[in-house]
């Protein structure tokens, strides 16, 4: 649904996308992640045929982005919803979705019907008639997702959807998305928060101007470290670190009554592992597997290419 | 080109003008003033005077006829600097351009809304104006001196086509601005040349006639067409996201 080869935006000498290249399957919702500036609203730009791209290709739907006669297929095809959410503050809820709904060409039918029911799934039906400009910044968002899925677009582009809303807004939000994720929508989700991402995307890319890594969230999480068992003692002593040594060259971490060992495949491995402790006199209280969360994986990828 | 999408666009700006009470007063204000005022300062010139001499009489009316023009350059700049910058100052921008207009159909819609609510202000105005001014006039001059093909030329040539260039004027001004006032108190600046043309008449240099009125409006429809071909240079989806300010 969405290809991106090679995608490089400069503007002036600076380079805002380097090299960018991606797929992003139908139906599929991929988060991308990166710190402030790191070019990930310019590519959403950049797909939804707002602004042009330097060099590289990119094609959403089988239309190529860049190609005059593709540019105003795709705008048909997409919904988004941008970092600022650009709701008309004097016309009410009703009347911003459907001014949009008629830019996009909606029957009048269908524009009543999808409006109330996007309004109604957002909670937002009982406020349809009152001025945007005194909705709350969660009713807002709410509002411009609507926008955004007013004409039913087969690709949204989510750009910060969650950002600055409190957490019940923020949930509403994520739900709806999910909701979105169902109908088997191809989504593609700018956002900082991990959190977020890890819960509702299915792949995910790191952008740093450069794509960093891209993956799902598990190939991710398991490529920071390989697997770890962490196994909670009484005490730890020498006679069971030399017992679990001699199980083979294993990375053994001690912290404090705790031993965190490195393993392949701890299907296999953790019950030698834990026959070995307890034949050593040591006395287990739990075992359990430490695995790096997105958050650590962004972190190190991130930092890494300071 | 759709212009059913450039409509969509402006009857959405000209349902946003009515609810802001500032700028329907901001338009209507000004031509009404002109056209219940000038008639009323004639007829209390006359009575005071004993009657204005009818030559008098006439170069005032071409003069007064004049002054639509004035409310046609200046008043669009009201609505066309809250179409344009409003809509940079809200950042709807954005969402506005990722749907499927063109540039060009944008910018006529825009062009639109900040044109028909002076122009229809200005034509009622004009309207109740010159209604008036047959009344107050009538018994001096002997017969109805409106409608003539000098307010003719202002309101179907002259006027329209100023209000086009403050529009297109206020398009320029709103890639560089970022406030409405602002855009709003460069824009009137436009008022300066009708101002020039109303002093020359006054001072004898021209006659505010129905021939120097089209003269007028050609040199008018030269800078519309200029700006118009400026406009849609710097009112581009890339221009509009990435350089206007």
């Amino acid at each position: 649904m969405i290809e991106i080869e090679n995608l490089t935006r400069k503007f002036g000498d600076q380079v805002a996308v380097d090299g960018v290249s991606l797929r992003v399957e139908d139906g599929e919702v991929f988060g991308f992640l990166g710190p402030n500036g790191a070019g990930k609203t310019t590519t959403v730009r950049i797909l939804c045929c707002l602004i042009g791209k330097t060099s590289g290709s990119a094609r959403v739907g089988g239309y190529e982005v860049g190609k005059d006669a593709d540019s105003m297929e795709i705008r048909k095809l997409v919904g988004l919803l941008p970092e600022n959410v650009g709701l008309y503050n004097e016309l009410s809820a009703f009347e911003n979705l459907d001014f949009y709904a008629r830019l996009y060409g909606v029957n009048e039918q269908d524009r009543r019907e999808r409006i109330e029911r996007f309004l109604r799934m957002l909670g937002l039906w009982e406020k349809r008639d009152v001025p945007t400009g005194v909705f709350s910044k969660g009713m807002k968002q709410k509002l411009a997702i609507a926008r955004a899925l007013v004409h039913n677009p087969q690709v949204l582009f989510l750009d910060e959807p969650t950002a600055n809303l409190d957490p019940e807004s923020s949930k509403t939000v994520r739900e709806f998305i999910l909701e979105l994720k169902k109908e088997k929508r191809t989504i593609f989700l700018n956002t900082h928060n991990l959190d977020e991402a890890q819960r509702i995307c299915d792949k995910i890319g790191i952008l740093k101007t450069k794509l960093l890594t891209i993956g799902t969230p598990q190939q991710l999480e398991a490529s920071l470290w390989g697997r770890k068992t962490v196994v909670q003692l009484d005490e730890v002593n020498d006679s069971i670190i030399k017992a679990v040594t001699r199980l083979g060259p294993k990375k053994i971490v001690v912290e404090d009554s705790r031993l965190v060992i490195d393993v392949v495949d701890p299907s296999k491995e953790n019950p030698i592992i834990i026959e070995a402790i307890v034949s050593a006199g040591g006395r287990i209280q739990f075992v359990t597997e430490r695995t790096p969360s997105l958050e650590d994986v962004y972190l190190k990828t991130v930092g890494d290419n300071r | 080109m759709k212009l059913s999408k450039s409509w969509i666009v402006a009857s959405k700006d000209l349902k946003i003008f009515r609810k802001k009470k500032g700028v329907v007063y901001g338009v209507v204000v000004f031509p009404l003033f002109v056209a219940i005022g000038l008639p009323l300062v004639l007829r209390f010139a006359g009575a005071r005077s004993g009657g204005i001499p009818a030559e008098l009489l006439l170069r005032l009316l071409d003069a007064f006829s004049f002054f639509f023009i004035i409310p046609a350059a200046t008043l669009p700049t009201v609505i066309a600097s809250y179409s344009l910058v409003g809509e940079k100052v809200e950042r709807s921008l954005e969402p506005l351009l990722a749907t499927p207009i063109t540039d060009g159909e944008l910018l006529i819609g825009k062009i639109i809304a900040a044109f028909l609510p002076p122009i229809a202000a200005i034509f009622a105005s004009a309207t109740l104006f010159m209604v008036l001014i047959d009344q107050v006039t009538r018994n001096t001059l002997g017969y109805l001196y409106f409608p003539n093909w000098t307010i003719g030329v202002v309101l179907l040539l002259t006027a329209p086509l100023s209000a086009i260039l403050s529009v297109l004027l206020n398009v320029i001004i709103s890639s560089r601005i970022n406030d409405v006032r602002s855009a709003q108190q460069l824009g009137t600046l436009v008022v300066l040349p009708f101002a020039g043309i109303y002093v020359s008449a006054e001072v004898g240099i021209l006659t505010l006639d129905a021939n120097n009125l089209l003269i007028i409006s050609t040199v008018l429809l030269a800078i519309d067409l200029f700006l118009f071909y400026i406009s849609r240079l710097t009112f581009r989806r890339e221009e509009i996201l990435t350089k206007w300010k």
